[in-house]
């Protein structure tokens, strides 16, 4: 074969193969194209920069008083109301993944609430300040803590603009299987990433908010329902004005 | 011979007699796979269940006589025998559950996630509780 016949058959061949990760070609030339975001990736296959997992907040459907989305993570992560370990910690001091924040207009009078989490930054300040390595960026955009290096300084926790970090000040002993948890590591909300990885296509806080105010899927699936919302409307970054490319989008603030 | 030597272990003949390497190596080399594991898991996400701790955990820790899981690290059980017979620290459990999850916080289970069990056989971890319970005959 040629040279030039084995590079058109590349050509073919790569341009059928890697239009998504959500295509499969049935026969040569026949692509079936998946709706739906989240395409179970095998157990034993790395992530990869093709997904960037986010979460759009409406706060004008976030209810006042209701925090579902806390419980659920608690729940889900074993932490707070969802451990019976921190029994020591004063209020300061105990875990805090995600919590609820009330916004008022002093103008108007207007309050709404909305959940504040880790904003999984595209630019992560935690992760340019640690000095082990340990805050890092996976390769679909969430960030996490490797505990395993964390010598607990808490540098993170000064440079995140979002008070999204905490700390673990006692030994504890009810963690959840898939989510380890240690005395002298700093940790916050890792976007469920066991649940991302199992292909579940949720967030724990995302499924609990019975009124849709959050949502949960892939930035840059253009296809995902997250990125026609984010298309259709005008969101915001919360601290815009650092440039750090939040992954968690909000609405109505 | 290698039998012989060390201290005896508990171990739940009930989810099988074979572990995921033979003895002789998983016995030399279980952090070695740990630790390699470890980082995969955590910088790609690859979750495979040959060396992951959370299956060790699932298939070593056992139950008391009330049916309750003890803690793997607790002493005479599975990590901690050899941990104490060796004098060699016991780290992973600092932050690592030390039982399947059993009982209080149940996860939510959604559509979803029935529909990927049903297409991976991945058991999510409510109906790996049950395939466990009824395995030690809970229920």
């Amino acid at each position: 074969m040629s040279q030039q016949k084995i590079n058109q058959y590349r050509r073919d061949f790569l341009s059928k193969t890697t239009a998504t990760a959500a295509t499969g070609a049935i026969a040569p030339g026949v692509m079936l194209m998946s709706v739906g975001q989240a395409q179970a990736r095998p157990a034993d296959k790395a992530v990869t920069d093709k997904n960037r997992w986010g979460l759009l907040v409406d706060s004008n459907k976030c209810a006042d008083g209701c925090s579902d989305c806390v419980k659920a993570c608690e729940s889900e992560n074993a932490w707070g109301s969802g451990s019976s370990d921190e029994q020591k910690s004063d209020a300061q001091q105990k875990a805090q993944w995600i919590r609820t924040v009330t916004l008022k207009n002093k103008l108007t009078g207007s309050e709404h609430q909305l959940p504040m989490m880790c904003q999984h930054c595209e630019e992560p300040p935690c992760v340019d300040v640690c000095p082990t390595g340990a805050s890092f960026k996976r390769a679909d955009g969430i960030v996490l803590v490797d505990k395993h290096i964390c010598i607990g300084c808490r540098y993170c926790m000064m440079a995140c603009p979002y008070k999204a970090r905490s700390f673990i000040h006692e030994n504890l002993h009810d963690q959840a299987p898939e989510v380890p948890r240690g005395k002298g590591t700093v940790e916050s909300c890792t976007l469920c990433v066991h649940k991302i990885d199992r292909g579940d296509g949720n967030t724990a806080c995302a499924e609990a908010c019975k009124h849709q105010a959050i949502l949960f899927g892939d930035l840059k699936d253009p296809n995902s329902a997250i990125a026609i919302e984010m298309k259709k409307h005008a969101t915001t970054q919360i601290r815009a004005d650092l440039n750090l490319n939040t992954g968690v989008r909000y609405r109505g603030i | 011979m290698a039998d012989s030597i060390g201290p005896e272990l508990k171990i739940n003949r009930a989810n099988g007699d074979e572990c995921v390497l033979p003895a002789e190596e998983i016995r030399k080399d279980h952090m070695k796979h740990l630790n390699h594991q470890r980082d995969d898991t955590m910088y790609d996400g690859i979750r495979t269940k040959q060396f992951s701790l959370k299956e060790c955990i699932n298939c070593h820790a056992n139950k008391d006589e009330e049916g309750k899981y003890i803690p793997v690290n607790a002493p005479g059980e599975f990590c901690q025998t050899c941990h104490a017979y060796t004098s060699v620290k016991l780290d992973c459990f600092e932050c690592h559950a030390t039982k399947p999850r059993d009982t209080a916080f149940h996860p939510i289970v959604t559509d979803k996630m029935k529909a990927f069990v049903e297409v991976h056989e991945t058991p999510n971890t409510k109906s790996m509780l049950d395939a466990i319970a009824i395995k030690n005959g809970a229920k």
